[in-house]
């Protein structure tokens, strides 16, 4: 990262107090001691550590912070959340990261992983149980990868590993719990 | 000894090993698993990315189901739904107003009492860490295998409140009862990769090989997992490591279940070992 001055005025806490209001995480405790980032398993994909994408939440570059790779590269692994000595839930952090991302329209750097949740997410609605070969199928047509994990997939399929039809035990619940969820959301 | 019982999506697909073969061991054992009926997807890793309530509302409509059957006790064996099912607890516990609306997302009380348990730690345990040793009916003290617990049993300690956080014992205590030789080695608890299986395969092709390869240097004959994603991304990628790093490893990956099971003389058909797509064979050499 390149050294630039920041002006700090009163927008500039408005990510972190965002973070707090929809996570519940409180991203001030956070002493730059990156802890998080030696521990991360994923860190050497990401274009800021965990230590510097919480910094700048902190600092309130938005921009910074959306247009990262750093939290769709998390594997939610929780080391840092558990290492973390002021008691920061990073992992969650980046998760809300996340979660206003979406409700902003904002466009993620690793759409693959967004493209994954969301077919998880509409197979859940759809089955109340994981559907894997149609989560999967949805997946494809999300991403166009057609040939990624073809001869991996074939192989699981004679293997009998999938269930080949979906059941739907379940689905009228999951189809409630997904419809009070948006309701609540929007309040 | 009576427990409800949530399998989750995982173990009743792609990870129906470790629902048959866990089925079998606690059947020697004498646990009785009474399956939760209605049970649905605790929304894994992926609805924690969407939505906080969503992601806590999942696994508390399961646990309101345990009333109903007069169970107070459930085993979750996935690492991920037991990960979801601890998170959960703890965040309507910590959370009043997030309290509020899970309870009306799932139109029930929340279950925050009901005791969420890995098999491992029952097993760990008296009585039935002493049980154990008089279930061996193979000797397989020439089959060498480094446990592996993967990231969600144990983080966050304070939360999921499972055996030792960076460095577990539960699984070596349990397989070496079951008179296999268990090794000292340092990935017990490092990521393989996790939920990244079919999003960023890449990532998972690295660090599941890193795995694989610091327990063949410790002298691994197999790996002992505990976690569906875990399984399915240090068995399933082998062939990928082949072509990124041009070793095929060829390390057989079994849940501590069918390590328990094939140790107390069921046959690799009965603990579906043909599952997997790297070979196990191997290990059937090594019986004495």
């Amino acid at each position: 990262m390149t050294e630039e001055v920041i002006t700090i005025d009163e927008n500039s806490f408005k990510l972190g107090e965002a973070v707090a209001a929809v996570g519940g995480i409180d991203v001030s405790y956070c002493y730059q001691c990156g802890k998080c980032s030696t521990g991360c398993p994923v860190a050497y994909e990401m274009d800021l550590t965990p230590t510097q994408l919480i910094h700048a939440m902190q600092l309130g570059l938005q921009d910074l912070v959306y247009k990262s790779n750093t939290m769709w590269l998390c594997a939610s692994c929780l080391t840092c959340s558990t290492r973390c000595p002021q008691g920061v839930d990073i992992a969650e952090a980046f998760d809300t990261v996340k979660i206003l991302m979406q409700r902003n329209k904002q466009k993620p750097q690793v759409p693959d992983v967004l493209a994954a949740h969301k077919s998880f997410a509409q197979n859940l609605r759809w089955f109340g149980r994981m559907y894997e070969l149609g989560m999967v199928a949805v997946l494809k047509l999300r991403t166009r990868k057609f040939t990624q994990d073809l001869g991996m997939g074939m192989k699981m399929i004679k293997k009998h590993k999938f269930n080949l039809l979906p059941g739907f035990e379940g689905s009228r619940e999951t189809r409630n719990i997904f419809r009070r969820v948006k309701k609540q959301e929007k309040a | 000894m009576k427990y409800a019982y949530y399998p989750g999506c995982s173990l009743h697909s792609t990870g129906q090993e470790f629902d048959i073969s866990l089925r079998a061991v606690c059947d020697k054992l004498g646990v009785e698993l009474v399956e939760v009926e209605k049970w649905v997807c605790c929304g894994a890793t992926m609805a924690h990315n969407l939505s906080k309530l969503l992601a806590t509302s999942l696994p508390m409509a399961n646990l309101a189901l345990l009333p109903e059957m007069g169970l107070d006790e459930v085993i979750v064996p996935c690492a991920e739904c037991f990960s979801r099912f601890k998170i959960a607890q703890h965040n309507v516990k910590t959370d009043k107003k997030l309290r509020r609306n899970v309870v009306e997302v799932i139109h029930k009380d929340c279950n925050d009492d009901a005791k969420v348990i890995h098999p491992l730690t029952i097993f760990a345990e008296e009585p039935l860490i002493s049980k154990i040793p008089g279930l061996v009916k193979r000797d397989l003290s020439g089959l060498k295998v480094a446990c592996y617990y993967g990231c969600l049993l144990t983080r966050p300690p304070r939360i999921t409140e499972f055996d030792i956080d960076g460095y577990p014992e539960s699984m070596d205590k349990v397989l070496r009862a079951a008179g296999i030789a268990i090794l000292e080695w340092s990935r017990k608890t490092v990521c393989c990769g996790g939920s990244f299986a079919l999003s960023k395969p890449d990532i998972v092709v690295n660090l599941s090989n890193k795995i694989i390869e610091d327990a063949r240097s410790a002298g691994a004959d197999a790996i002992a997992v505990a976690c569906p994603m875990c399984h399915a991304n240090l068995d399933t990628r082998q062939d990928d490591m082949e072509k990124k790093f041009g070793a095929h490893p060829r390390m057989p990956i079994l849940y501590f279940t069918q390590l328990m099971g094939y140790s107390f003389g069921l046959s690799p058909e009965e603990l579906l070992f043909d599952k997997h797509l790297t070979e196990v064979d191997s290990i059937a050499k090594l019986v004495n």
